[in-house]
């Protein structure tokens, strides 16, 4: 007990604000399998994608799970920062960082379970994918690297935001991009302009690589480019955190 | 522990071209209680922020347990306890688990952690509602639990910013006794306030901040003797009962306008026993009588010649 990081202390401290108010883990984990039922049922018919579609669809989801539960993060960390509590961590020698990677860790795990309630339900829905469990583990590994990314871009979104409410809105592009990728269709699907936005976007190679290593197919190209999106991104959003977080008082 | 715990010189910040702390220099002795004194707006919090590194100095030196609060300041925060004007405890978290979580982040061992919860839970009268949420506790009961979570991993040097605004009259008795407590263990403390009582209760040296600078610094006693001292007024109905009544009382001062006098008094029950029993004597009676004691308004007037802010 004596040993235990700071991060993980206040990791402990959010999951408890969570549990004493989950209506927004609830959400970040209802909203997906919703989309989910309503583009299988309700669109799926419609695009031609050339496999099954929720085939298809699953693993756009699932990235989609991540960014929805982005808002919450963003709406969480500021309303963090406005209360007193923030400057008491502050006059304590504890790592600066640990109150932030709290709330990025307590993000990437809600995230997960919002994965796991989603691919469960894709599975119900005759889900069918290749991959052996190297695969999976491929899988896990860009997702948390994309949970990661987001979160820490996020966290600096919630910082920068005047109150907990500008913050939901401020997280708002970042739930936006996946449709304008290749998540819900194939990018040579969609209009001009568009279709350059959602080929070039990071969302697009990081959702190919899931989709490549749920067909046991992967692409190194998309691996990469995923890779490094995500890598780039968590480096901003960690930096950008860090210096807000040491300038509001 | 020859040097001081605390010292500051030429400490100057402003906020945009608002100068707040103009040139501020003290020293506090380790193992002793210092107070800053001064009214609403004086730059009590932002003296406490910038001595415990929530906010940097524009100028000047700051040395807090003998480390450079510029450059040094981790290891500042190690040393210092902050319980700040307003209540830094997490609202969604009970009071036991605040305390839980002060007592994890200074790896206090599990053995003794437990142990130290209780023990503050208990102290400050916490335990009844150690299980409740933050956000159903008092003003006063939140307060008790933030100075309960500064004192967890027994920092030498406090600082309590307004550590009694807001409670009522007994919770200020207990705080009091803890601050005494803590004294005895060798703690520094600093504490701001805004009442010359309570600086005359605990502290050993008071500084008075008026508009960034300090106008007076000295032990209780000797600020004391700058205002004038407890004393009676007495309001009479007619001149010729003044002037009897001023020559009654050698050493007493007289408002004409008033028809008031002013008598020295220590205030206890036995001098104003005879106080009344000599007006009786000499057939005397007042209209009004009450008795003043010194307060910050009367420091104030006395040291800077205008009123507090709140009273302006
Ligand atoms: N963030 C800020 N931006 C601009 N001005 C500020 C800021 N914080 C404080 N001030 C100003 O600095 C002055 C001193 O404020 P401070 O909070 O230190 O006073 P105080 O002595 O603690 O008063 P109180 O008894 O009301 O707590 C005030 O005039 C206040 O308006
Ligand atoms: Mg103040």
């Amino acid at each position: 007990m004596s040993t235990k990081s700071p991060s993980l202390v206040m990791l402990r401290r959010n999951f408890k604000h969570i549990a004493r108010n989950p209506t927004s883990v609830f959400n970040a984990v209802l909203m997906p399998v919703v989309l989910m039922l309503m583009f299988v049922y309700v669109f799926g018919d419609a695009f031609d994608v050339g496999v099954d579609y929720v085939d298809y669809v699953t693993p756009g989801l699932m990235l989609l799970a991540v960014c929805y539960g982005l808002g919450a993060t963003a709406t969480a960390v500021n309303s963090d920062m406005t209360k007193g509590i923030i400057n008491r961590f502050k006059v304590m020698d504890v790592s600066r960082g640990a109150v932030l990677t709290g709330h990025v860790v307590a993000s990437v795990l809600t995230n997960l379970i919002a994965i796991a309630a989603l691919v469960g339900v894709a599975f119900l829905l005759g889900f069918n994918p290749a991959a052996g469990l190297l695969d999976w583990l491929g899988v896990i590994g860009v997702v948390v690297l994309l949970g990661f990314a987001a979160g820490w871009l996020t966290v600096a979104l919630g910082l920068a935001a005047k109150s907990p409410e500008t913050a939901g809105i401020a997280a708002v592009p970042l739930v936006m991009l996946p449709f304008f990728s290749s998540a819900i269709v194939p990018a040579e699907k969609m209009g001009p302009g568009i279709r350059q936005f959602a080929e070039y976007q990071p969302f697009t190679p990081v959702i190919e690589t899931v989709r490549g290593l749920l067909d046991s197919a992967p692409s190194s190209g998309d691996a990469i480019a995923a890779v490094a999106w995500c890598v780039g991104i968590a480096l901003v959003g960690y930096l950008w955190a860090r210096s807000t977080f040491t300038k509001r008082a | 522990m020859t040097s001081p715990a605390i010292s500051v010189s030429g400490l100057r910040k402003a906020y945009g071209d608002k100068v707040v702390l103009d040139g501020i220099d003290f020293e506090v002795a380790a193992g002793s209680v210092f107070s800053l004194l001064g009214p609403n707006g004086a730059g009590k919090t932002t003296t406490v922020n910038v001595l415990t590194t929530l906010l940097k100095a524009d100028g000047g030196t700051v040395r807090v347990a003998g480390h450079d609060i510029a450059t040094e300041a981790r290891a500042v925060r190690a040393a210092i306890g902050v319980t700040g004007q307003f209540a830094a405890v997490d609202e969604l978290l009970s009071g036991q688990e605040n305390l839980q979580l002060m007592v994890d982040l200074h790896r206090v061992g599990s053995g003794q952690g437990g142990r130290v919860v209780a023990e503050l839970l208990e102290r400050f009268d916490l335990v009844e509602s150690a299980r409740k949420l933050v956000s159903t506790y008092s003003g006063g009961m939140r307060r008790k639990l933030d100075l309960a979570m500064t004192l967890v991993g027994n920092p030498r040097i406090i600082f309590l910013d307004e550590p009694t605004t807001g409670l009522d009259p007994r919770s200020r008795r207990t705080m009091w006794e803890i601050v005494r407590g803590l004294v005895a263990d060798g703690v520094t403390v600093f504490l701001t306030t805004q009442y010359l009582e309570e600086a005359d209760q605990l502290a050993d040296r008071v500084a008075v901040l008026d508009q960034g600078r300090l106008v007076a610094q000295g032990t209780p006693d000797d600020l004391k003797r700058q205002v004038p001292g407890t004393h009676v007024r007495l309001r009479f109905a007619t001149v010729s009962e003044l002037d009897a009544a001023a020559r009654l009382f050698t050493g007493s001062t007289r408002d004409d306008e008033a028809l008031a006098l002013r008598v020295p008094s220590d205030g206890g029950t036995k001098s104003l026993r005879a106080l009344l029993d000599r007006l009786d004597e000499h057939s005397l009676g007042a209209e009004e009588f009450s008795v003043h004691t010194p307060d910050l308004d009367d420091v104030f007037l006395a040291l800077t010649g205008h009123a507090t802010e709140a009273t302006r």
